[in-house]
């Protein structure tokens, strides 16, 4: 074949078929080693749990999950989205277990049969935080309610998350408790972040602006905020975990053994010790009452 | 696991996905796109212009379509992809290929109207033409595919949604910078974003070595 293009064509040099078929057989090589890597990393079987970006963003995933897989011997990834979206990976059978903190939906998300079983968890707070020199006077305040209605009517600045996250439609409750809907359109003291808490926390402290966040990211970010807590311990601002392996009738592809495993490992006397230890700058924001019910 | 074996981790997955992804998307681009380019057919205009449509496709809507094919409710659940690499690459090589195949087309379009009747006359048959013609169009094909990773490695719409962002696993580069950036960890961010940079340079530096080297 070389022979009779050497002797026809013009080629630009005798090897060159030859360079032109080692570069493809080396691109054909580097594509199956990188394949093979690939593959190989994506096996093995490992429980998928779905869950929210606030056990993650408080470390507080990253140190328990490695002692579930040394003592069940089960390797577990999480996925950390909003509750709504880890409920649906569990809808759609993506996620072998999921933990949450949204008791309406999940409610609905048991109901419609996606569920094996449910058990509480833990559970932490919701807390209003905003500048050290307080420009609306909300601190010591009885609750949440009556700060939110003084922030309005001082015309203070206040920055929703406005992701429709599990913490903005706590917010969105307190509001209702206050009887007004602010609106970012007409109202010029209250943006919209449209971010995760972490950002939201370090925008409200650049703008001196007052907010509702989780204990737990405040508590790991505050080093860095020039933010106080006004109010905590409102009762009605209590945040509960719930834990459910998604039932594997429905999803034949679930890990069904494994989610059980993590399920009942997390309300165990074992897990509930690990997150009852668990501290961030000498405070513990996730408080245990786990309930086996599966 | 110290931090500097978790960044190790992250840049060893991120070149893993995006590498492979660019030369899956090599090896399906640059022959589609010299087929497209050398042989004339109905339609050729329309193909060619499809494939810089997909220039401008968001990685985000690529990702999102991938997820829904490899969730468990979609049709290819079954293959247990989702939050995998090998998911990534899937999503990944659906960016590149076109990228790779319009900017081959390109490139060999433009040799083709030099060089066709040259050779031709030189006493090349068609095929012969056809190799001459990808060799006399390689350094645009060489930066098609530099092309072609720079896309892969930089994006993080389609990596995220369908990686998961899953730590130790399907975590990147660019959707470490998402997470520190969403946590306001401003410093870990832009470091993974310096990193991410001088991995590009690296890559671009080889492939000119190579290109100046081997194919000139």
């Amino acid at each position: 074949m070389r022979a009779r293009w050497a002797s026809r064509g013009p080629l630009p040099w005798p090897g060159f078929v030859t360079v032109w078929r080692s570069a493809f057989v080396i691109a054909i090589l580097l594509v199956s080693g990188g394949l093979a890597v690939t593959i190989d990393t994506s096996q093995g079987p490992f429980v998928i749990l779905a869950t929210t970006t606030s056990t993650r963003d408080s470390g507080l995933l990253d140190y328990l999950l490695p002692s579930f897989s040394q003592d069940t011997g089960t390797g577990i990834r999480y996925v950390a989205v909003g509750t709504g979206l880890a409920l649906d990976m569990g809808r759609r059978g993506d996620a072998d277990v999921v933990l949450v903190h949204a008791p309406p939906s999940e409610a609905v998300f048991m109901d419609e049969g996606h569920g094996l079983c449910r058990s509480p968890v833990m559970r932490n707070q919701f807390i209003v935080v905003g500048p050290p020199s307080d420009p609306a006077g909300v601190r010591n305040l009885e609750n949440a309610t009556v700060a939110f209605a003084r922030i309005r009517a001082q015309q203070a600045l206040f920055v929703s998350r406005g992701d429709n996250s599990g913490t903005h439609q706590m917010e969105k409750a307190i509001w209702s408790w206050v009887g007004y809907t602010p609106d970012p359109l007409r109202d010029s003291w209250y943006r919209e972040a449209g971010q995760g808490m972490g950002a939201t926390l370090k925008l409200v402290s650049e703008l001196g602006a007052y907010t509702l966040t989780d204990d737990g990211t405040f508590l790991v970010l505050r080093a860095g905020l020039e933010l106080d807590v006004h109010i905590t311990n409102d009762p009605p601002l209590q945040n509960f975990y719930s834990v459910i392996p998604v039932n594997s009738e429905r999803h034949p592809a679930v890990m069904k053994d494994g989610a059980l495993a993590f399920a009942r490992w997390i309300v165990s006397a074992r897990g509930q010790a690990l997150i009852g230890n668990y501290t961030i700058a000498g405070e513990q924001p996730f408080h245990p009452m786990g309930e086996d019910r599966c | 696991m110290g931090w500097e074996s978790e960044i190790l981790q992250i840049v060893g997955i991120s070149v893993l996905v995006a590498g492979t992804s660019t030369l899956l998307g090599s090896l399906l681009g640059i022959p589609l796109g010299a087929l497209v380019a050398l042989r004339p057919f109905r339609g050729r205009n329309f193909v060619r212009t499809l494939a810089f449509t997909f220039y401008g496709f968001p990685p985000v809507l690529a990702g999102l379509l991938v997820f829904l094919l490899l969730s468990n409710a979609g049709p290819l659940g079954v293959l247990g992809w989702l939050f995998t690499p090998l998911g990534m690459v899937l999503a990944q090589t659906l960016l590149v290929t076109p990228i790779v195949m319009g900017l081959t087309i390109s490139a060999m379009m433009s040799v083709e109207k030099r060089l066709r009747e040259t050779a031709l006359a030189l006493g090349a048959d068609e095929r012969q033409w056809r190799v001459t013609a990808v060799h006399e169009a390689r350094i645009g094909v060489a930066s098609a595919v530099m092309v072609g990773f720079g896309r892969a490695i930089s994006e993080v719409g389609a990596v995220l949604i369908v990686g998961g962002n899953i730590r130790g696993h399907t975590r990147v580069l660019t959707t470490a910078i998402v997470l520190e950036t969403a946590q306001a960890n401003y410093v870990a961010a832009t470091v993974y974003g310096v990193i991410l940079f001088a991995i590009a340079f690296l890559f671009f530096a080889i492939l000119q070595r190579i290109q100046e080297r081997v194919f000139s």
